[in-house]
């Protein structure tokens, strides 16, 4: 816990304070336990408190059971990321407390369930240890039967004593939490949590308090990665939507099938992952961008679909929800491994734009910009969000949605005459005229998979392909023409320049913070725009002796990750070098300064 | 923080219109509707469906603002580029969800799709089994030529077996999908035979798929002259065949008599072998959105929206 530099810990009734500017807790259980509710009440009651917050989670790939953990930061300053380190670890068992102990800061505190867990001697003596018959207690608090039900919610009870959290503002969250359910539900949640609340630690503990936060002009909303993209298409103005199951993705389709009929609109569930891709582009033909999506193998299986919309110049959203793999690999794990399928996948010469987004906040205004791109340029684009950006949760100022909410109705209005594949267009961006539109001329457009002629007719014209091909490849040249230069984080030049992309954004800008903190001369920037990169990077990698991509993959067969060599391709710059890691886990700050560290200490000063 | 850099132009547009009648239309007639002249083999039995489609926009006085023509992959599937109409050539097999989509998201327009054995009951036969059993609106016609004809002779999932081909030299020995009971069996709501050597009768089932409110499923024997030829002559009277209707007395609703229908041997019998009236996919569809709407008629897009934000404050 960092505490505030001028606090002096104070007494309040002979209990000791200490004031706290951040904290990192740790939950440990097992999944059927509802420790995501504990983390997700922490959650929502920072962002309604104007704190900062990142959560971090894991979950087993197996049905119902097996060990979880939820991990939630909270600060009154600057979040960036869930943290390396934990404040605080409650453990639930025995199992919970042996494998993550060595999460814990040293000094930390572990708060254990002391019905499931046997304390350790050796671990007693480097960690503050509070025991506590959690399980027991429940139990007398709310009854046998509801004990599994109502552990979670006493512990959350506890810890809102141990932070003197706003009391007021954490029982209206579990109120509205259990709103609309039986009343005994609620009222066993409310009693467990107030038997948390009241159980004495005595002086086994101190009370913890956060420091006053930044006051905000804009409330705050509360959310994870997946939320907030399905709202961002919303806003958009995307109105149809075809998926088929499959984790991290399904939380988007189950969203957008239960808000889309809202506002007129439909999310469809196919019988397969091509289904799903070919009917969100039987709509965009018809007149709406339409989103598809899915995760892992899904987004094999989309492949050749994709290709199509490149071919017949149809926008679609793709929302790949990146897992590890490949085949099945890693269900409910991150890795940032399919840049390279959603860049170039698929046959053929098939350009198309690609976006990461940043955090759970940019996740929604990328999608916004998707939906843009998308029908301004009638490509497909694919938004890489992955499995830890998905299912963490963050507080973010709430968009003013009065503003930012489209409407891309189709344009049915009668043209004079259409060539969907015109040629005489410099910039190669032409327009889609949907289906139901009355062409003055009589000559009506074909969209086609097969290469074509300008009017969407078969061809085998050799001058013909050439000329398609490059329409097809100017308009993603001219889009990534008006891309912005992404900013540097730290100074413009220096010694090591550190990139990055998608999710990895708050890690990164801890670890440039913490090498600056000590003199170390390190600044990065995250690119949002994959493919096609923004103009102008090699004017920021020439104040930079090194540059290293800091990515969740493999460095391949020639040493550096997906977006190295992406990167390394365009600018044949030997300086560019890759870190690269593939167990399945969100960036730790330490893991990126020391594998940074042989270039951070060579060459303090540009050659 | 990382505002939308690409903004579209924003542009007010009216909202999709239910079908109507166009009043100042006149209707369109073959010569309005003949696009590139088709690729196929002289005497292949696909000229006669695309002259019946012709026909049938002709008759029922269809415009181009209210029609879209679909098809995958193969011979028959090029039926698009025949028709000068808004149209879309998808891939091989994935027509169905394609034109499903264009079906669920604009009510305004009938959406036609045309393709071949190969298309319908190999590469795509899972999603024509799902189509048939979500009812969505639209009419499909499939030309049945028993080969695959653009690879040019290889065998198709309704070659007979015994039927020699480039990738069964010795005969086919994979039982064939009979077309009827596939849709039947799926859950189609209408399934209907005819065959090409009998234009009247084409015409007759395509009127009837398109007015029917649903998945209307159309198996048009079509022969491939080059790598099948004479392979319908059984049913068809001018080269000594039978073409045998389907019994006036058979009830369309009865499943167990329309799989009865299905089970005889070539030539078998033509019409509509099953007719029944089951809720659409559309219609389910519209009935939720109607259903969600009923709280939020009098907001804007974006109050909407924001409701879901301030639960999440």
């Amino acid at each position: 816990m960092n505490e505030v530099a001028e606090a002096v810990p104070t007494t309040e009734g002979g209990k000791k304070i200490s004031k706290l500017s951040e904290a990192v807790i740790r939950i440990a259980g097992n999944s059927q336990d509802g420790i995501q509710a504990i983390g997700g009440f922490l959650a929502r009651l920072a962002g309604r408190s104007e704190q900062d917050v990142m959560t971090f989670m894991t979950i087993p790939s197996t049905i119902s059971g097996g060990p979880s953990i939820f991990q939630v930061r909270i600060g009154s300053g600057e979040v960036l990321s869930s943290g390396d380190e934990a404040d605080v670890l409650l453990a639930f068992y025995q199992h919970s407390y042996e494998n993550h102990i060595a999460s814990l800061k040293p000094g930390g505190i572990v708060l254990f369930d002391s019905d499931h867990v046997d304390p350790k001697p050796e671990w007693e003596k480097q960690y503050r240890h509070v025991a506590v018959p959690i399980s027991s207690l429940t139990v007398e608090a709310i009854g046998g039967t509801a004990r599994d039900k109502g552990k979670n919610i006493f512990t959350l009870g506890l810890v809102a004593k141990t932070f003197d959290l706003d009391i007021p503002k954490l029982t209206k969250l579990i109120t509205e939490r259990f709103h609309g359910k039986d009343e005994s539900v609620l009222n066993n949640a409310l009693t467990a949590f107030h038997a948390g609340y009241g159980y004495s630690l005595g002086d086994l503990l101190e009370t913890f308090q956060f420091a006053e936060s930044r006051k905000r002009d804009r409330s705050q909303v509360v959310m994870n990665g997946n939320e907030a993209l399905s709202l961002g298409l919303i806003a958009a103005g995307v109105r149809f939507g075809a998926g088929y199951p499959i984790t991290p993705w399904s939380d988007i389709m189950e969203i957008l099938r239960r808000e889309l009929p809202k506002y007129g609109g439909s999310f469809i569930q196919c019988e397969d992952e091509i289904a799903s891709v070919s009917m969100a582009l039987g709509a965009s033909y018809a007149g709406r961008v339409a989103v598809t999506g899915s995760s892992g193998p899904g987004i094999s299986l989309k492949t050749e679909a994709i290709g199509w919309a490149v071919m017949a110049e149809i926008p679609l959203i793709v929302c790949d929800i990146q897992r590890g793999g490949p085949s099945t690999g890693l269900p409910t794990n991150v890795e940032q491994s399919d840049l390279n399928i959603a860049v170039f996948g698929g046959h053929g010469d098939s350009p198309r734009v690609v976006l990461a987004p940043t955090d759970v906040e940019d996740c929604f205004y990328t999608a916004i910009e998707a939906v843009n791109i998308a029908r301004q340029y009638n490509v497909p684009v694919f938004i890489l969000s992955d499995q830890a950006i998905a299912t963490r949760i963050e507080a973010f100022p709430e968009p003013n949605l009065e503003k930012l909410v489209q409407d891309i109705s189709p344009n049915l209005s009668q043209v004079a005459e259409h060539k969907p594949y015109d040629l005489s267009v410099a910039d190669g961006v032409t327009r889609h005229v949907v289906p139901g539109t009355r062409i003055g001329s009589g000559k009506y457009p074909v969209v086609t998979g097969l290469e074509h002629d300008e009017m969407g007719h078969p061809t085998g014209s050799p001058k013909l392909h050439v000329q398609m091909v490059a329409k097809r490849r100017k308009k993603l040249q001219t889009l990534g023409a008006r891309l912005p230069v992404p900013t540097v984080y730290g100074t413009p030049e220096g010694n090591v320049l550190l990139i990055g992309w998608g999710s990895t954004q708050g890690p990164i800008r801890e670890a440039v913070d913490q090498a600056r903190a000590r003199g170390d001369s390190v600044s990065s920037f995250h690119i949002r725009h994959i493919n096609p990169l923004p103009n102008g990077l090699e004017k920021i990698f020439s104040g930079f002796n090194h540059v290293l991509v800091v990515e969740m993959n493999d460095e391949g067969l020639y040493g550096s990750g997906q977006l190295a060599n992406l990167i390394r391709a365009r600018y044949c710059d030997p300086k560019i070098r890759s870190i690269t890691k593939t167990d399945g886990l969100t960036f730790k700050i330490k893991e990126i300064l020391e594998r940074a560290k042989p270039f951070i200490d060579s060459g303090s000063s540009k050659p | 923080m990382s505002a939308s850099s690409i903004e579209a132009p924003r542009q007010k547009v009216p909202k999709v219109e239910a079908p109507g009648p166009l009043s100042d239309r006149k209707p369109l007639t073959k010569k309005d509707l003949v696009a590139d002249h088709p690729t196929w083999c002289p005497g292949c039995g696909d000229f006669s469906v695309l002259a019946l489609y012709f026909k049938l926009i002709e008759k029922r006085q269809l415009v181009h603002e209210r029609i879209t023509t679909v098809a995958g992959i193969g011979c028959s599937s090029r039926f698009p580029y025949f028709v000068q109409g808004h149209g879309a050539h998808y891939i091989h097999g994935r027509a169905l969800p394609f034109a499903s989509g264009i079906s669920l998201s604009r009510p305004d327009l009938h959406v036609f799709v045309f393709g071949g054995d190969g298309d319908a009951f190999s590469i795509g036969g899972n999603h024509f089994n799902h189509t048939a059993r979500k009812n969505v609106k639209m009419t499909y016609v499939v030309m049945d030529n028993w080969v695959y004809g653009l690879t040019k002779k290889q065998t198709s999932p309704t070659s007979p077996l015994g039927f020699k081909s480039k990738t069964d030299m010795w005969g086919a020995v994979d039982r064939p999908i009979n077309p009827m009971k596939q849709a039947i069996s799926a859950g189609a709501t209408f399934v209907a035979r005819t065959t090409h050597t009998n234009p009247n009768h084409v015409l007759q089932m395509m009127e009837a798929a398109m007015d029917h409110d649903g998945f209307g499923f159309i198996e048009c024997l079509s022969e491939c002259v080059e790598f099948y030829e004479g392979a319908f002559d059984a049913s068809n009277p001018r080269k000594g065949g039978a073409f045998n209707l389907v019994p006036s007395d058979h009830d369309v609703t009865d499943e167990m008599a329309a799989y009865t229908l299905a089970d005889a041997g070539f030539p078998g019998l033509f019409g509509i072998f099953r007719k029944v009236n089951q809720p659409t996919k559309n219609a389910n569809e519209a009935k939720i959105v109607a259903k969600r709407r009923e709280n939020f008629t009098e907001l804007k897009d974006w109050q909407i929206l924001q409701k879901n934000f301030d639960a999440l404050r």
